[in-house]
């Protein structure tokens, strides 16, 4: 399994590298220094000279790929993308532009993304998974058409609708909960949580308990599961015992690889929700134009997604004592 | 959830039961939607919101307004705008008096304050400072006894307290001092260190004596040690002297009249070396602390919590120095209630809370929960909050007003206009006939495109149409036929009156282009608006401007770019038709008539002038205007100018944006004012009546939610005997049990 592991984290580096150069070659497609000097200078009184200062300052004087001036392997350490993308390897965040520490702002910002990402995660993973089971214990009866029908309406509705309804119905109307904001302590913050969490839940209850409804009907039409019926198993146990249980490696499939990428936060509920998390980060940085910000998180979500995928094969084998990582 | 499959029916009624009580139990709590902790409830603060960060808190570089609402509170510059006169007057803040600004010629020989401009070598601003006023309690100031600084090398574990939303206010012990002048002197050092990048440097070197050379001599230091902090007490600048520790000296090369007016502005702003030496440790600067996002001033404001992500906090700065509310103002202050505080003590609020609201939906709920004691009325939100009479009077609504909501409005300092390029060959013209043509063409569309709908139908009439580059509030502006645009309004009947669109027709025809079709070739003119916009409202303004257009037979191309490429179009002069705006820097016209100075051009020298206009006649009298205090001869200047722009149309006036806020009963002392941003600390607050209201509109309505279980749990019953019917069957769906 450990030549398994090595193997996969050496596939991951030319990944990577593949994800940086993407991600620089689009930003600068759309944006060139100059046009980032502007951005963080504002647009009164913005002088030639002082974009070449800013430029400078940052490193942006530069090539952006290959340094004709320089001599030797400086033609390619010394330019933009070396200096900018590939220092990320040795976990070298950087600033952004406008002066401040990713690695802190980073370091700040995974608490309240995580305050919100996990319950609505491990609270949806329970809930829907109850919900699919239910819907399979009353399978073909009004109960399972009636819940089909709810969670396809569900999916259909746009998780902004969520949120705009989610806030005036329960903060401003019922008043129950504040409709926006966040405390520094995560502990003292749970009624900023509630709302945003509740409407997390609701906005994506729907496509995944249909989902795992469909898995587990396949599982609960197999043989083993008439045996355990005819071993007298209560209906109860017949699911949670065996139909869940082997139901588990698809479920897997798609929900371990998402646990690392919790700590990335949701753009539109933070936004909405004035939580200070990492997804409202990657958009401020988005409309700022901050290159150092942008690249950073998507090297942060490409590292996390692909720890998401290891973690996945590695739960295979956990629940499926079949399966060996060679 | 499986669990309510063991419910009986019995217990199931009771727990609908419950469900049913829960409210009546509960409902007479308090606000549980109050977003603030509760150690501040009843407090005297003042609850406000932002919507963007602030990328720049240092004093030498913030020049955004949501980065300035910080710093005004915080900061103090030599000067300060009178909160209630109208115009704006500047009145010293840390000064004794206003400056004494003296003229001297190439010989060092006095010169009167009328002097010619171009026989005044150098101007001297000397000022003298108050010496009450000390610092906020901060760090920076922390001496031990033997007079060393207690922080200037922070151990670990406080490099590691500082981390915090409190940042250096987490380290005990902060001390103070007197403010000097040799703190002016030292911020302006800052505005030529490279490193800091000061966005009025460029400017500032050309008047500041010394302060190029200065810059280089930095740099100078600063390649030879990157990174390192630089002490610039040392380094001479010519231009900024300390006297004494309460005199300070500014030398300008030559006469500049509106530097005063930067005087009041964060840029000169103190900044005390230790400040800056604290904040160069590496410790501080790896962990986001630095000027740039800690301030420290003498204002009546400190900030003690900054995240900049959500909430951002200032107090009472307990140093602050005696300044009293002002007891003079426009006429009317005092029968709005503006006088009430006069000669109180500053500032009248405890602190304020800035939270960061990015959407404008959580932000308007909670103002009319009371959360927030001031707002701005969104379009969404403009129906509910404003009602229009039929004789145009503007008011808050019925629902609003139950509320005691009250609205204030101000037309901005800003001017918003169309510009033509006037390097392109159809609005410009490169042959003097062609330019005579252009500028017909100009003056029909300035005729043709209906300022007044527009503000109607897209700014719910909040703006002014506009009549020439300088907006109300500013002098050289005229109200009433005076102030007419005569190009495109007549007088009638006591109010300006659109020119026809048949008068626009026969200007179109007189420059060749009849009912919009070239003379010669019979060829339709297409015009390009270039603009950066691209959502819904805007794709509705864009077809009122074809629908406009269209009217002179004109077809409008509208080429929708992003900002930076739009930028770009400006500088290189391949834009057409644009639209910009200006917010007044200070109150003068020479900040808005620089915008058209022929040597500002953008496409020539990279200046503000995007229409790229050029009038040696605008020129000469610009040069003259600047320097000519504000009086009937510099008013006879600006008339000049303005006929000429107006008649040349280099711009269509588009609009002077108006103001809109409205702020609950419980906020006193409110008055709108678009150039001054310390005016915090003249805000007083009812801060019990506030507690009430916010009590009383906000009880959790909690009967609806306890139907809302009872409708689960209903819903559960039916599938809780489906369960149940189901259990009893075998392995073959036979029943073997009876329930």
């Amino acid at each position: 399994m450990l030549r398994y592991l090595f193997r996969r984290l050496l596939y991951a580096i030319p990944i990577l590298i593949g994800v940086n150069l993407i991600t620089f070659a689009l930003f600068f497609m759309v944006n060139s220094p100059d046009d980032m000097a502007r951005m963080q200078l504002g647009v009164k009184r913005v002088t030639p000279d002082a974009i070449q200062q800013w430029k400078a300052a940052r490193g942006y004087d530069k090539p952006l790929f290959i340094n004709e001036k320089a001599e030797g392997v400086q033609k390619l350490t010394h330019t933009i993308f070396y200096e900018k993308s590939m220092t990320l390897f040795a976990g070298e965040f950087g600033r952004s532009e406008d002066g401040r520490e990713i690695g802190q702002e980073i370091r700040q910002r995974m608490g309240p993304s995580l305050a919100i990402a996990v319950p609505t995660f491990v609270i949806g993973l329970g809930l829907t998974v109850s919900l699919a089971l239910m819907l399979v214990l009353f399978r073909g009866t009004w109960l399972d058409r009636t819940g089909v029908v709810i969670s396809v309406t569900l999916m259909s509705i746009s998780s902004l609708f969520f949120i705009i309804g989610g806030q005036f119905v329960f903060a401003r109307v019922l008043k129950l909960v504040p409709i926006s904001g966040y405390e520094s302590n995560p502990w003292t913050a749970w009624h900023f949580l509630i709302l945003p969490v509740a409407v997390s839940l609701v906005a994506g209850i729907g496509g995944s308990t249909r989902w795992y409804r469909t898995i587990f009907l396949e599982e609960i039409g197999r043989d083993y599961v008439r045996t355990a019926r005819a071993k007298g198993l209560s209906e109860t146990r017949v699911l949670f015992g065996h139909v869940l249980r082997n139901g588990l490696i698809p479920i897997l499939t798609g929900v371990v690889v998402v646990i690392p990428s919790l700590f990335l936060g949701s753009l539109l509920v933070e936004s909405f929700f004035g939580i200070p998390g990492l997804g409202s980060y990657t958009i401020d940085a988005i409309a700022a134009q901050d290159f150092a910000v942008v690249r950073a998180m998507v090297f942060l979500g490409s590292v996390l997604y692909l720890v998401g995928l290891i973690l996945t094969d590695l739960s295979y084998t956990l629940v499926d004592p079949r399966i060996r990582l060679k | 959830m499986l669990f309510l499959l063991k419910i009986t029916g019995r217990n199931l009624w009771a727990l609908l039961l419950a469900a049913l009580l829960l409210p009546v139990l509960t409902g007479c709590g308090t606000e549980w939607n109050d977003p603030y902790p509760s150690s501040e409830r009843g407090s005297n603060r003042l609850y406000t919101s932002f919507s963007e960060r602030p990328k720049h808190l240092d004093p030498a570089i913030a020049y955004s307004n949501n980065e300035i609402v910080f710093l005004a509170q915080i900061y103090e510059p030599p000067l300060q705008y009178h909160y209630l006169k109208r115009p704006y007057t500047l009145i010293p803040a840390t000064l004794e008096g206003q400056p004494d600004v003296r003229f001297y010629d190439k010989t060092g020989r006095p010169l009167a304050e009328s002097a010619p401009s171009d026989q005044v070598a150098r101007t001297v601003y000397r000022m003298k400072l108050r010496d009450d006023i000390r610092y906020q309690p901060h760090p920076a100031f922390s001496l031990n006894a033997d007079g060393t600084s207690r922080y200037m090398n922070l151990d670990a574990s406080q490099a590691r307290a500082v981390q915090g939303a409190n940042g250096p206010m987490a380290l005990p012990e902060p001390g103070t001092r007197s403010l000097k002048a040799q703190d002016y002197v030292y911020q302006i050092k800052r505005l030529a260190h490279p490193a800091v990048q000061s966005p009025i440097f460029v400017m500032m070197a050309e008047h500041i004596q010394g302060l190029k050379i200065l810059s280089e001599d930095i740099k100078t230091r600063s390649d030879a040690q990157p990174g390192a902090w630089i002490d610039l007490d040392p380094l001479p600048l010519s231009g900024a002297v300390a006297i004494d520790d309460h005199t300070l000296e500014i030398t300008l090369e030559g006469k500049y009249p509106q530097f005063i007016y930067w005087l009041a502005m964060n840029f000169f702003a103190p900044v005390p070396r230790e400040v800056d030496q604290f904040y160069g440790q590496p410790a501080l600067r790896r962990s986001n602390v630095s000027i740039d996002t800690w301030p420290v001033g003498t204002g009546p404001y400190m900030m003690v919590h900054n995240n900049p992500n959500s909430r951002i906090e200032l107090a009472r700065n307990p140093n602050f120095h005696d300044e009293r509310y002002p007891c003079e103002g426009e006429p009317g202050d005092a029968a709005a209630g503006l006088l009430v505080d006069c000669d109180a003590r500053l500032p009248l609020v405890d602190g304020v809370v800035f939270s960061r609201e990015k959407e404008s939906l959580p932000y308007w709920n909670k103002f009319l929960q009371g959360y927030y004691d001031e707002s701005g009325i969104s379009s969404d939100s403009f129906d509910q909050a404003i009602r229009v009479t039929v004789s145009g009077d503007v008011n808050v609504s019925p629902a609003m007003a139950e509320q005691g909501i009250r609205l204030q409005t101000a037309v901005r300092t800003s001017v918003y206009y169309m510009g033509f390029n006037l390097l392109d060959s159809v609005v410009g013209g490169k042959t003097p006939e062609e330019q005579r043509r252009a500028k017909l063409l100009r003056q029909a569309l300035s005729i043709a495109l209906d300022q007044e709908e527009f503000i109607s139908i897209f700014l719910n009439g909040r703006g002014h149409p506009g009549m020439g580059p300088i907006p109300p509030g500013i002098f050289g502006y005229l109200p009433g036929q005076a102030g007419i645009n005569p190009v495109v309004y007549t007088w009638k009947n006591g109010a300006p009156q659109r020119r026809s669109l048949n008068e626009a027709k026969a200007l179109l025809a007189q420059a060749g282009w009849p009912d919009g079709r070239d003379r010669r070739s019979g060829k339709p003119l297409v015009l390009n608006l270039d603009t950066t916009s691209g959502g819904l409202g805007d794709k509705s303004t864009m077809d009122w401007m074809s629908r406009q257009l269209n009217q002179l037979g004109i077809q409008l191309v509208v080429r929708s770019t992003d900002f930076n490429r739009f930028q770009e179009k400006l500088r290189k002069g391949s834009a057409q038709l644009y639209f910009l705006g200006w917010n007044a820097d200070y109150p003068d016209p020479e900040n808005f008539f620089f915008l058209l100075y022929g040597p500002e051009g953008k496409v020539a020298h990279g200046g503000e002038n995007t229409a790229n206009y050029s009038n040696p006649e605008f020129d000469r009298l610009f040069r003259v205007m600047k320097n000519m205090p504000n009086g009937p001869a510099r008013q006879q200047v600006i008339d000049s100018m303005l006929k000429l722009v107006r008649e040349d149309a280099p711009w269509i006036y588009w609009f002077y944006p108006k103001t809109y806020v409205l702020r609950h009963g419980w906020l006193q002392n409110l008055k709108l004012n678009n150039v001054a941003n310390n005016t915090l600390k003249y805000q007083r607050m009812d801060a019990d009546r506030r507690e009430a209201m916010r009590k009383s509109w906000n009880r959790p309505l909690l009967w609806p939610f306890g139907f809302l279980i009872a409708g689960i749990l209903a819903l559960l019953w039916p599938a809780l005997r489906a369960y149940r019917s189901r259990a009893d069957l075998d392995a073959f769906g036979q029943r073997v049990r009876k329930s």
